[in-house]
């Protein structure tokens, strides 16, 4: 059924055709309305059985999410930013012990500077901690995700986070297709667990395990997501040919097959790229997009086998590695290993600074002119970050960098005409 | 509640199983006991905690006819019973972190409830380190929202796994490895730490009780009591351990009933957040009695010692004596 609903309704009612038996909720922006959503659906008897757990904190929501996941039920959670940092000890401890729980990130920037609007810096901060993480690039895709999630989740028994941009995403309305409970019930099986804490077949879970085998543990974390690198596309495969649409698998390109220059992004910000790539073709530029839908596992060969004939590679992140630079581009240079491709890193869109066309289509172009740096600060306004360095040259107690930098720029109402 | 026993041997903490009821007589292991934590644990010699633990835990069991899932919390207990692959449990039991027993006691009881396995019932258990400190809010959240978990709390009043540190349930003065018996006040710190169990009661919560090794057929009436209600159930068992507090492994249980009969530890019930019965004393001793046991308590009793904190100790005791009524009518306080 087609519906005009906010993502966060979107996906809060995909959770519920999931049928989760335990939810855990604490609120935290953009993740809110999700949580929300699913409150009111569970409290009115449209998810049932299930229990809804008001948390005292994400660390919480995590480990609740464990407990009935090991007690063999359907387990789900949202969160965003702080609170996935907040319950992060438990979020090594739900893949580190095998537990197909699903949860929704709202991507949202991490302070301090307490900021909450969009970027990725929360799910890069869990890059390794041995979750799937899959990114929405709309609503659509972030509803079918979900569906998704728990069906890699649950044959795998490894938990899956679906990201979706805060705010950009999560509050913005949109035309979606909402599948049926008898589609999502043919395509989800019921929960089939492989460890179950059962009193007819006691087992203990979580015991300590010393150096005898312990690198072997953590390597099969890693080859089951080598398994998830074939079972991602294969599930799309599968979803497409149910519900009629080509949503998640590995990496999605647009344009790439004759182009030089090839933008790599993650999230709801490859909608702007394709439009903007759209424009620079029509000027005869050769370049083209890809958007990689599976951050966690990292898909080498696909992204090579896109990259490999182009010229050069913009990596256009909403994080960045302090001290270092790109994180996704990293992975993309791995990829890339001994492929005569020139790399670009663009850091953009951090703590929800709009990311416009106009940017983008002069900041691609200087890529290709041979004028970009190899790693740039998409739209930095260089007047406050120079006043600050020179406050901080002429006295040693300069203060608060944050705040001296919101007094350059003034109040937002000032700016209001 | 064990009813009142007559002492006819008096001068004696021990009672001959001649003088109880049958199913208050304590009876000799033998192989058909329940034993929910099994033997060849790695528990050292005189373990309070390995004690508690198996009482409680075995009292939990017989009480729901092994219908029964455990989540521990890290520490001791967990690390002593699950030296993969073997492990002591006879139950499925699950460690997830230090602090969050408490919250994955409440998932697993979710869980039970959705699949209409109300039969099935959960204890979440840690020790003081995990409850007091780094899990109390998990388990005040867990209390507050009264799930269906009986939490266990094995206080041997530090974090023994760790090579004794002080926590929030050590006692005043006690050397710990963080609060060395140096300086003008050594030991840990006066004027600090929280009381558990009182604050479990003010979340007014089912059942609150507190329980030593030293008796362990009380211990076992607790766990019975707490496992025939539902919501949040909290019980504070205190468990010595010969490593951390420099005792003799003989002398485990010794130190328990001490600090009952000190008035050290309050042994209670309570419902709701009211105290709804306590174990009286039977015969009051002063603390030294109990410290001078315990090495971490020594550097109060060299010379020059500290007569002026074991002083203070005597009275807190004293005021625990008071308030929960642990004296018969009949002795003055
Ligand atoms: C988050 C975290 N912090 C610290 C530790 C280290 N740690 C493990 S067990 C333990 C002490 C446990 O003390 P307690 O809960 O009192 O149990 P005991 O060992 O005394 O029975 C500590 C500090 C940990 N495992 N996880
Ligand atoms: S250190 Fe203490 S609590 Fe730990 S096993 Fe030894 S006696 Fe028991
Ligand atoms: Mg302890």
């Amino acid at each position: 059924m087609r519906k005009q609903i906010e993502g966060s309704r979107a996906v809060a009612e995909a959770v519920a055709l999931a049928r989760p038996e335990v939810i855990c909720a604490y609120p935290i922006s953009p993740q809110t309305h999700i949580v929300e959503g699913l409150g009111e659906l569970v409290k009115s008897g449209k998810i049932a059985p299930c229990e809804f757990v008001n948390v005292e904190s994400e660390f919480a929501a995590m480990s609740v999410a464990i407990g009935a996941s090991a007690a063999g039920a359907r387990a789900y959670t949202a969160t965003a930013s702080q609170g996935l940092l907040f319950m992060a000890e438990a979020v090594y401890n739900a893949s580190g012990l095998g537990l197909p729980i699903v949860m929704t990130l709202a991507n949202r920037a991490i302070g301090a500077p307490i900021n909450i609007w969009n970027d990725h810096s929360d799910s890069m901060s869990q890059r390794d901690c041995g979750w799937i993480q899959l990114f929405a690039a709309h609503n659509q895709e972030a509803l079918d995700l979900h569906i998704q999630a728990f069906k890699l989740a649950e044959e795998l028994s490894m938990p899956v986070m679906v990201c979706m941009d805060g705010f950009i995403l999560t509050h913005a309305v949109e035309g979606i297709d909402m599948p049926t409970q008898d589609e999502v019930d043919a395509f989800l099986p019921p929960y089939e667990p492989r460890q179950v804490l059962d009193p007819a077949e006691p087992v203990s879970i979580g015991a300590m395990v010393g150096p005898e085998a312990f690198m072997e543990v953590r390597y099969l974390a890693h080859a089951k997501q080598t398994v998830a690198l074939e079972r991602i596309p294969e599930i799309a495969a599968e979803f497409c040919d149910r519900f009629g649409r080509n949503t998640g698998g590995l990496v999605r390109s647009y344009h790439c097959d004759d182009a030089e220059t090839i933008v790599v992004a993650l999230g709801s910000v490859i909608g702007t790229l394709r439009e903007t790539v759209e424009e620079l073709r029509r000027d005869g530029m050769k370049i083209g997009v890809l958007g990689i839908s599976s951050f966690r596992p990292f898909p080498l060969a696909a992204v090579r086998e896109v990259l490999q004939g182009a010229k050069r590679v913009v990596v256009l992140e909403k994080s960045f590695s302090v001290g270092l630079g790109g994180v996704v581009s990293t992975d993309v240079r791995l990829a890339l290993e001994g492929a005569p491709v020139r790399g670009y890193t663009v850091v953009a869109g951090l703590g929800g600074r709009a990311i416009t066309r106009a940017s983008l289509a002069s900041t691609l172009r200087d890529a290709v002119d041979e004028k970009l740096e190899p790693l740039t600060f998409m739209d930095l306004d260089w007047r406050i970050v120079n006043r600050q360095l020179e406050r901080e040259a002429a006295s040693r107690r300069s203060g608060p960098i944050a705040e001296n930098l919101l007094r350059d720029v003034g109040s937002v109402a000032s700016k209001v005409s | 509640m064990n009813a009142s026993i007559k002492f006819y041997q008096t001068g004696t903490f021990t009672v001959g199983n001649r003088l109880l009821s049958p199913e208050q007589r304590s009876v000799q292991a033998s192989l058909e006991r329940s034993n929910a934590i099994n033997s060849g644990h790695r528990a050292c010699q005189g373990c309070g905690e390995a004690l508690g633990a198996r009482y409680a835990v075995d009292a939990a069991m017989r009480a729901v006819n092994g219908q029964l899932i455990a989540a521990n919390a890290t520490g001791c207990l967990e690390v002593f019973s699950t030296p993969y692959p073997e492990t002591s449990w006879q139950l499925p039991w699950i460690h997830s972190l230090f602090g969050n027993a408490a919250a994955v006691g409440t998932g697993i009881a979710a869980a039970l409830k959705v699949k209409g396995r109300q039969d099935v019932r959960v204890i979440a258990q840690g020790g003081d380190g995990g409850t007091t400190d780094i899990g109390f809010g998990c388990l005040s959240g867990m209390f507050e929202r009264n799930d269906d978990v009986l939490y266990l709390c094995y206080d041997n009043e530090a974090y023994m796994n760790t090579g004794v540190q002080r926590s929030s349930a050590t006692p005043h003065a006690a050397r710990t490895n963080t609060t060395m018996p140096v300086g003008p006040e050594p030991g840990a710190p006066f004027g600090q730490g929280k009381k558990l169990p009182l604050i479990a009661m003010a979340h007014e919560i089912p059942y609150v009780a507190t329980a030593t090794v030293a008796d362990l057929h009380d211990l076992e009436n607790k766990v019975e009591r707490a496992m025939s209600m539902h919501g949040a159930r909290y019980l504070h068992v205190l468990v010595p351990c010969p490593l951390g507090w420099g005792a003799d492994s003989a002398d485990t249980i010794k130190l328990a009933r001490l600090a009952r009969e000190t008035g050290i530890f309050p042994v209670l019930e309570a419902e709701r957040g009211e105290v709804t019965a306590v174990s009286k004393i039977r015969r009051r001793i002063p603390v030294e009695e109990y410290l001078r046991l315990q090495k971490r308590f020594a550097h109060l009793f060299g010379k020059p010692g500290h007569p002026e904190m074991v002083a203070a100790i005597q009275a807190e005791a004293d005021r625990n004596i008071c308030r929960f009524k642990l004296l018969d009518k009949t002795e003055a306080v």
